[in-house]
């Protein structure tokens, strides 16, 4: 047991899939509970098929990846919420117009450049073997910004997720906030995307605050709860991944269906103990 | 000086004037019912109220040492809150964020307020429970508390009653009447209900796009305006 821990980890690639995949869990799951409260789960799907066309895009143009997916994600990022917050097209609607139609882009650019190879795969559902130096480094700066937001802006946070128009009127920026969670969110998904996979990145945003809401009841208890769950889960998944030599994303996200399960049997019994 | 101040204000949403031409003020200890149909421009009015919405022309003014973000404000609840998970004091303890400033934590006394204004509504033993979990009078209580964690001066309730039976409404509105009086803080309620509104309220402002009536309840129940309201509410 100890001896596959220390294998896995004498492999470079091992050690910066786990610490990028850990601090991008982190973020993500953060971020999530946010998100998935005020109803944008979505969003996190809407922009890693962004981020998709985008990569296709750079690996056209033959440029560094995230040179060209952070700006473009960020970029949709502000206009889903400019979208939704302006009413004319609603914010679901807004999401699949702006995903379908990026991940039709890219389609179109692999096809007259490259054509369908492993690399597309890749994007689409992820490699552990995607992870660079440069990668580690970006994500060691992203999970600090988040961390360092949650810490010192955590009850104004909480204030805009629970109900905006109150937070508003005492004076808090909702508008700044919300785009500063977009924005972050954007390159969390950047950051994991190429190894949890364009189609899977969005269960690290969704499934750890779920998982929290089925037993935790306060708002502080959700967060860090999430936060836990997600890093735990990611770490047991690219273990599963490099042990059954399965990919990466989709063991991270057999293990958060297995979490989200456990913490709903465990919901489920303490509301029956409950009487409710 | 009043505590609000409205000066021939008009509001409306992209070149379409939803009221115009309103003038009222709200001083200390008042009690005043907004009262009107659906698209009266009840909400309109409040959101410009509260800042959300820059009014077209004339002037908000707020005096009396009464700030725009030290409004007690209690909002329609929306749909994100009926699973949130959050204790009662964390949803009441959030109304202090305005004299928060830049400082991240909430000190001693801000803790202290919060407990001093569940205690006032009766909701200090379910400080621990979760917000989701609440029957809707005390989830009404527990936003209530919030509120007057966020003011000293004013109270702004937009239609707080709706969906409560008819004994929780009773109950609220008795909560509402003690604090006008024995706190003093000045209570802007929007409402439907109009008959409940003249038996509180020490003055009614009518609005119909513009203003159809504003002055004391007692006046309002004379005038001609307010008799046809409510005669037609008695004939309901």
């Amino acid at each position: 047991m100890l001896d596959t821990l220390f294998h896995m980890l004498s492999y470079p690639f091992m050690v910066r899939a786990f610490a990028v995949g850990t601090l991008v869990a982190l973020c993500s799951a953060l971020l999530g509970v946010s998100l998935v409260l005020k109803r944008y789960s979505m969003i996190g799907d809407g922009l890693s098929h962004v981020g998709f066309g985008a990569l296709a895009l750079a690996a056209a143009l033959n440029v560094a990846p995230l040179t060209v997916a952070i700006p473009v994600v960020v970029v949709a990022a502000v206009l889903l919420l400019r979208i939704s917050g302006g009413s004319r097209i609603k914010g679901d609607s807004a999401i699949a117009l702006i995903s379908t139609s990026s991940l039709a882009v890219g389609v179109m650019v692999i096809s007259v450049t490259t054509g369908m190879n492993t690399d597309v795969y890749n994007y689409m559902f992820g490699s552990i073997l995607a992870m660079s130096e440069e990668d580690v480094r970006l994500s060691v700066l992203l999970s600090v910004i988040v961390l360092v937001l949650f810490f010192f802006f955590y009850q104004k946070i909480f204030a805009i997720t629970f109900d905006e128009t109150f937070a508003q009127a005492t004076g808090v920026r909702a508008g700044l906030y919300n785009t500063l969670i977009a924005v972050l969110t954007a390159v969390t998904i950047v950051l994991g995307m190429r190894m949890m996979g364009a189609l899977l990145i969005s269960s690290l945003i969704i499934f750890p605050a779920l998982t929290s809401m089925r037993v935790c009841r306060t708002f502080k208890s959700v967060i860090v709860n999430s936060a836990a769950v997600s890093v735990v889960c990611l770490v047991v998944g690219i273990t599963v991944s490099y042990v059954c030599a399965t990919p990466a994303g989709a063991s991270v996200v057999m293990v958060n269906i297995a979490a989200l399960c456990v913490y709903a049997l465990v919901g489920a019994l303490r509301n029956r103990r409950g009487g409710k | 000086m009043a505590l609000i101040k409205c000066e021939n204000v008009s509001i409306g949403y992209e070149g379409q004037t939803v009221v115009k031409d309103l003038n009222f003020e709200i001083s200390t200890g008042d009690y005043l019912c907004i009262v009107g149909e659906n698209g009266s421009g009840k909400s309109t009015l409040v959101k410009s109220i509260l800042g959300l919405k820059a009014v077209e022309s004339g002037a908000i003014l707020f005096g009396d040492g009464l700030k725009q973000n030290e409004i007690g404000y209690l909002p329609q609840q929306t749909d994100v809150q009926k699973d949130f998970p959050a204790s009662v004091y964390e949803v009441v303890l959030s109304g202090r964020l305005n004299s928060r400033g830049f400082r991240p934590f909430y000190t001693a006394a801000d803790k202290q307020q919060a407990y001093e204004k569940m205690e006032i509504l009766g909701i200090r033993d379910l400080a621990r429970q979760c917000f989701r979990d609440l029957s809707g009078g005390q989830k009404q209580r527990a936003l209530l508390a919030r509120a007057l964690c966020a003011t000293k001066k004013l109270l702004l309730l937009d239609e707080p009653v709706t969906g409560l039976d008819p004994i929780v409404t009773a109950e609220f509105y008795q909560l509402i009447r003690r604090i006008n009086r024995e706190s003093g803080i000045a209570v802007v309620m929007v409402s439907h209900d109009i008959e409940s509104a003249v038996e509180d309220a020490s003055h009614i402002l009518h609005l119909q796009e513009k203003v159809l009536f504003f002055g004391t309840a007692e006046d309002y129940r004379k005038s001609r305006i307010g008799k046809t309201f409510l005669g037609g509410g008695q004939n309901a």
